[in-house]
């Protein structure tokens, strides 16, 4: 039984906490969340392209690190825990990975080492309303090579230059990737609940747009994207729910009511040990699911969904008990609570939320325990 | 990372599946249950032939007829041994936590006396520490151990313990007794083992309101112990008590009971809100998800421990979240399963209701589990201390006496 990450990667967390602490505090975090005018945090953006992490599980023929999945799990719970306001998880993990998936040589030459450079970065724009994302809501189309239609919302939508786009070209959905900096595209900032990440509406007008896979396959490659996703999402959502539980024990630690610190109390105890147990049931789910991306196994699909929704969970738990654990102090603006609590909402939206996942689980459950 | 054996591992496993395909039983005795009779005779006929072969306590040291192996072994041939339908197993308590204990704080001779009886299954031993008075409270013992007024050195014991395991069938026990009523509580408590067929020890069954009776009343009438018999010093019967709690097997076992995926084959043979079968409804699809994701997530967090343990290292505290999780789930199953009977819920004759009353059986059997070897609350209690650093709780009976101590009923 090997069921841990190996000590070269345990480094490689390590190395990558320092880094973040050195480069990404939460004052840092704070400099995009109270400038409207700042969709993200460039000089934070190099930075990190300059450690290679942007190409941490892409293969050195593509300009990548060709580490591998695991890796690149161990970098994205320091992202997570340090609510980076960079577009990692739209460029790395929707957009890499999806070419990786599914493109042509010719795509992957193209796009891959740009992403691993920091040069280029992407979006994933499949929503188009309230409502989760289906292929009878799909209304964007493709005609002889040009996309018309509406994606709303577009997490870096504002900021990206290339997106994936879902659209129906002859009445199915496929994707897309769609120059964003050309002809034919209007952006529109969003206000979001996590400003820390960018939003936007895209409007394509006869923009030009290359297939990403064959025709008609949108829907499946789209799930497989997703569930790649779900598990380095997880990772995310673990590390900020694992910095929220830190931060209530710390403050716990030192407030004092009724003549003694607050962690005496029993009700706050038993709160701290259910963000706990939480936490490593995510944590579990999510080291089974970097096992089956590692190796691409058959059970992906379902450790996707078990990490997915164990991670969605405990980061809003943790997220909002920290909150309540601090007390007044946690509602203000000032304290750093509400990035953790933003986070935890745009990282349990932006892949989909909870309730498709567990719709997706019991789906899979009921094929493979077939009566 | 991977799910592999190491070499050394896999050769371990491939020698103890080929043990136990040569020894074990092939197909379960009629009537196994641990209420003795024909079933004990096959426990203690089993344990005698592991014990032959050191496969009883792997991690015990030769000496003692162990193996001296690790704990990846034990639990390596614990998960090989599942897969045989071997008789169940009533000496874990007497091995892993009473004999460790005698043998750690008693004179050479009563260790070579207990530790192979026992290891052979010859001899059974339970633990007697919770009382009327003091479930979660084990230091707050008021079973009292007096010097005989002879002079023979021999303690007089009198009192009840209460939830002890395998009182009914067990040889020996041993048993936490009050020394010193003067001295804070945990500083007047005091060990000692005790022969079960003793006169002045009564056992009495407790009628649990599942109907089952796995627990007893154990009461003590002026039992005369020689002072041979205490384990660890006068008064030190605290510390003592915490290493046997420390001697726990450790909890790698799989999850038991009615699950996720038993509840999936109910829903789909039960109709649901529209006639569609239950398994439609998506208030229980939702539930259904909670219940795997929670129930894989254990799965895995195990594997984190046996990875620990298969590197040498000691687990780390995310083995202690299991029972937390288990035992509300069990309860949260069984009764979604039973209301989705609707009416005919109530029905748990295992003629008629589906899986033979599994459900209803868990329903009943989870307050239990919720309580059993440590409540949610000292559970989470546990974690908020030993795993987070937390402050302990504030004791008003810290530095009182104990005959001074306010008590209840």
């Amino acid at each position: 039984m090997n069921f841990d990450f190996s000590d070269d990667q345990k480094f490689l967390k390590s190395e990558a906490r320092k880094f973040l602490e050195a480069n990404c505090s939460t004052a840092r975090v704070r400099g995009v969340l109270d400038d409207d005018g700042k969709a993200y945090d460039e000089a934070l953006w190099k930075a990190v392209a300059e450690q290679g992490w942007l190409g941490a599980a892409i293969p050195e023929q593509y300009g990548g690190l060709g580490l591998g999945y695991l890796e690149l799990c161990v970098i994205a719970e320091e992202l997570g825990r340090a609510v980076v306001p960079i577009p990692f998880a739209s460029t790395v993990y929707f957009v890499a990975e999806a070419v990786a998936l599914a493109g042509t040589e010719e795509q992957k030459a193209w796009l891959l080492p740009k992403v691993a450079a920091g040069e280029i970065i992407g979006c994933l724009a499949t929503s188009e309303g309230p409502g989760p994302v289906t292929a009878g809501a799909i209304k964007t189309t493709v005609k002889d090579g040009r996309i018309s239609g509406e994606k709303v919302p577009v997490t870096d939508g504002d900021i990206a230059n290339v997106a994936l786009v879902l659209a129906k070209e002859n009445g199915k959905p496929a994707l897309f990737s769609v120059y964003l900096d050309g002809e034919g595209v209007t952006r529109e900032t969003l206000g979001t609940l996590d400003p820390t990440r960018d939003a936007a509406k895209l409007t394509f007008k006869d923009a030009p747009a290359i297939r990403l896979g064959e025709a008609g396959q949108g829907m499946e490659i789209l799930e497989q994207v997703l569930d790649r996703a779900a598990i380095l999402l997880s990772f995310e959502q673990c590390g900020g729910a694992d910095r929220c539980l830190e931060l209530a024990k710390a403050y716990a630690l030192e407030r004092y009511a009724f003549g003694r610190v607050i962690a005496s109390y029993q009700a706050i105890k038993h709160k701290l040990a259910d963000i706990y147990v939480k936490n490593e049931l995510a944590r579990s789910n999510a080291y089974y699911g970097a096992w089956a991306l590692n190796t691409n196994a058959a059970e992906l699909p379902l450790a996707a969904s078990a990490a997915r929704i164990a991670a969605s969970e405990a980061f809003w738990f943790a997220a909002k008990e920290n909150i309540q654990t601090h007390g007044g102090i946690g509602f203000t603006w000032e304290m750093d609570c509400h990035l953790f609590y933003r986070r935890s909402r745009q990282l349990a939206l932006v892949a989909g939320a909870p309730r498709v996942w567990k719709e997706r689980l019991v789906s899979h459950l009921e094929r493979r325990n077939a009566a | 990372m991977d799910f592999n054996d190491t070499p050394e591992e896999a050769a371990f496993r491939a020698e103890a599946r080929a043990w136990l395909e040569a020894n074990a039983p092939k197909k379960y005795e009629a009537g196994a249950d641990l209420e003795g009779g024909d079933s004990m005779a096959a426990s203690k006929a089993w344990q005698a032939k592991k014990a032959a072969a050191a496969y009883a306590q792997i991690t015990w040291p030769k000496e003692w007829g162990g193996a001296g192996g690790t704990p990846i072994q034990q639990v390596i041939f614990n998960q090989e041994e599942a897969n045989f339908p071997v008789p169940g197993n009533p000496f874990q308590i007497g091995l892993g936590m009473c004999v460790p204990t005698v043998a750690t704080f008693c004179d050479q001779a009563t260790k070579d006396r207990f530790v192979g009886p026992a290891l052979r299954g010859e001899e059974i031993w339970c633990q007697l520490f919770s009382e009327p008075s003091g479930g979660s409270d084990v230091a707050a013992a008021r079973t009292k151990a007096v010097r005989a007024p002879d002079g023979s050195g021999d303690w007089i014991i009198s009192g009840q313990k209460v939830w002890t395991t395998g009182a009914q069938f067990s040889d020996f026990g041993i048993v936490v007794t009050r020394t010193n009523p003067d001295a804070p509580k945990h500083k007047g408590l005091t060990m000692f083992w005790v022969d079960m067929h003793d006169p002045g020890i009564a056992v009495k069954p407790i009628h649990q309101m599942s109907g089952g009776s796995g627990f007893n009343e154990v009461f003590f009438t002026d039992v005369r112990v020689k002072d041979s018999q205490r384990v660890g010093a006068v008064d030190d019967g605290w510390r003592v008590s915490l290493v046997t709690l420390m001697n726990e097997r450790l909890a790698v076992g799989g999850p038991s009971g009615t699950g996720w995926a038993e509840f999936l084959e109910a829903a789909r043979s039960v109709p649901g809100l529209d006639g569609a079968p239950a398994i439609k409804d998506r208030a229980l699809r939702e539930k259904l998800a909670d219940w795997y994701v929670a129930t894989e997530g254990l799965k895995h967090t195990r594997n984190r421990t046996m990875t620990a343990l298969s590197r040498g290292q000691t687990p780390g505290p995310e083995s202690s979240i299991g029972k937390v999780v288990t035992a509300l789930q069990m309860q949260d199953l069984g009764n979604t399963a039973v209301e989705m009977l609707d009416q005919y819920g109530i029905i748990n004759d295992p003629a008629l209701a589906p899986l033979h009353a599994a459900f209803h059986g868990s329903v009943m059997f989870a307050p239990g589990l919720r309580i059993a070897g440590g409540t949610d609350e000292i559970l989470k209690n546990i974690i908020a201390e030993r795993v987070l650093g937390l402050p302990g709780d504030i004791r008003v009976d810290k530095d009182v006496p104990f005959k001074d101590m306010p008590t209840g009923r």
